[in-house]
């Protein structure tokens, strides 16, 4: 469960990301977040991993004050959630595999559990038998494929994405989108963040609109 | 516990994979290390041999405890009982008058004693000391002096204050010579490290927000710099033990015109043990308080 209360984040030098915002994404939801660019959308997802600090208001995930946990305790949060960035962040210098292998290895998975896990989220997202390639030699929707296997891998409760199908064209977008639904069907809380909320529409998601910091619409 | 071998055991890897993904970096930096490592280690030898080598010219220093002209049986015999309960000597050796006559003859000096009515030569103890602190060579004087019976203690430390002054010295040298190439070493694996947490800058954001620990990001680094100082260690090994070959065979000719058998030696394993040690030690140092500088904005 995500829940926002009256969250405000302000940049240094003045600029307003968030200006008070509350909802709330119950267990099992699938939400997306839509607004214009500069709306507030990467921010908000920055907060829930706590990549980014509020300047006030709370941030509650699974019942954990976010902005509360100590230092030392974030990777752990971390650990529980599937972050989808961006720009995929991929480690160009190491294999499909590799990539998907990395937060189990940091989690500090038994070897044998992690392996059947990387072959089990690979087939997931249609990358079986392409373990060993580069991400380099891949399209930008297979990138994003690996992203998305890398942040399931971990069996997350709560699933994030920032623009996942953002560069994408309309085929590869829509399977990026169905494949978070089937994520979802399988018990995963979703948050997507998209310029285009149409790709979505067919999954009757929960519906938050941003506009310059202001939550303008919650609803089905 | 399982967990935190293997978490060392992926992070040693990893470090060694870097290592060997950058052969001229490495070996540039292992021969850095290795021959300013290796100063020190040849000066610590150096002094080592020249102890032994001073022992072996001028023999183990000794004190001659010569008794009175007419000192009593009970007195000498006293005195040896002395001696031999004494834990601070090495062992002695009881040279009787009549011992001390007969040697004088053989040294040609018999016809000197020949006139004299009886021999005037006294009983002596040559005593050996344990060890050669010229503090204790002080102390056994002193003892001995107050002996009943006793009229003379002769002891020549003079030599041995001087070998200890010098070896002292030059040890001294040796300490600061390694703390300040030490030094260096720290800020070379210093900066291999900083450049390394910048070329893999991207890997450790990535690995942040996938829920990597500071420990675990740190961790590569720890064991790349101990690794690093210990290639730099076996390269300082293997300079001394060369230089010791190369001047073996030089040094013995010339401790043979001394009348002096002499062969320079390497280090040993306690000594190679330090050497590697001390390497891998520095190694960690220089990469911890890298790591401590140029991760703490980016683990913040």
């Amino acid at each position: 469960m995500i829940v926002f209360n009256e969250v405000v984040k302000r940049y240094p030098g003045g600029y307003t990301a968030l200006a008070g915002v509350s909802f709330e994404i119950r267990h099992g939801e699938l939400a997306v977040l839509s607004g214009h660019s500069g709306a507030g959308k990467s921010t908000l997802l920055k907060l829930i991993a706590a990549i980014e600090r509020p300047t006030s208001g709370s941030v509650s995930i699974n019942g954990q004050d976010v902005p509360a946990l100590r230092p030392r305790a974030i990777p752990y949060l971390r650990r529980n959630l599937g972050l989808v960035l961006q720009e995929h962040r991929l480690l160009y210098d190491r294999s499909v595999y590799d990539n998907v292998m990395l937060p189990l290895v940091i989690a500090g998975h038994p070897a044998r559990d992690a392996v059947k896990r990387v072959a089990a989220a690979l087939e997931r997202v249609g990358l079986a038998g392409r373990e060993r390639e580069m991400p380099a030699g891949l399209s930008g929707g297979e990138q994003q494929r690996v992203a998305i296997a890398r942040a399931i891998v971990n069996r997350p409760t709560i699933l994030i994405a920032d623009e996942p199908t953002a560069h994408l064209d309309t085929a590869y977008a829509n399977e990026i989108a169905n494949l978070f639904k089937s994520f979802n069907a399988a018990g995963v809380t979703v948050l997507v963040s998209t310029h285009d909320e149409r790709l979505f529409a067919q999954h009757s998601p929960r519906r938050l609109v941003l506009s310059k910091g202001l939550l303008q619409g919650v609803g089905a | 516990m399982s967990n935190w071998f293997y978490l060392h055991g992926r992070a040693f890897a990893q470090a060694l994979r870097r290592l060997a993904s950058q052969p001229l970096g490495t070996l540039l930096s292992a021969l850095v290390v290795g021959i300013a490592l290796s100063l020190p280690a040849a000066g610590y030898l150096l002094i080592d041999n020249v102890a032994s080598l001073a022992r072996g010219v001028s023999g183990t220093p000794e004190i001659s405890v010569f008794m009175m002209q007419d000192a009593s049986a009970e007195d000498i015999a006293a005195a040896e009982r002395r001696l031999r309960g004494d834990v601070q000597l090495a062992g002695y050796r009881h040279v009787t008058k009549d011992e001390a006559l007969h040697q004088l003859e053989k040294s040609g000096l018999g016809d000197v004693l020949g006139g004299l009515a009886a021999n005037p030569l006294p009983d002596a103890f040559i005593v050996t000391p344990r060890g050669e602190d010229p503090a204790l060579y002080d102390s056994l004087h002193a003892r001995f002096a107050a002996w009943p019976g006793v009229a003379h203690v002769q002891l020549d430390s003079a030599w041995v204050k001087r070998l200890h002054a010098l070896l002292g010295l030059g040890r001294s040298a040796v300490l600061l010579l390694a703390g300040l190439l030490g030094f260096a070493l720290v800020i070379v694996t210093f900066n291999t490290i900083r450049l390394q947490i910048l070329t893999q800058r991207h890997e450790i954001d990535v690995s942040r927000l996938l829920g990597a620990t500071d420990p675990f990001i740190r961790r590569p680094f720890y064991w790349f710099g101990s690794l690093q100082g210990l290639l730099g260690g076996c390269v300082a090994l293997a300079t001394v033990w060369a230089t010791v070959q190369a001047l073996g065979r030089p040094v013995a000719s010339l401790a043979e015109t001394y009348g002096a058998v002499f062969a320079l030696s390497g280090p040993g394993l306690p000594e190679s043990a330090a050497i590697l040690g001390f390497a891998a030690f520095l190694g960690w140092l220089g990469s911890a308080i890298s790591v401590r500088r140029h991760l703490a904005e980016r683990l913040r």
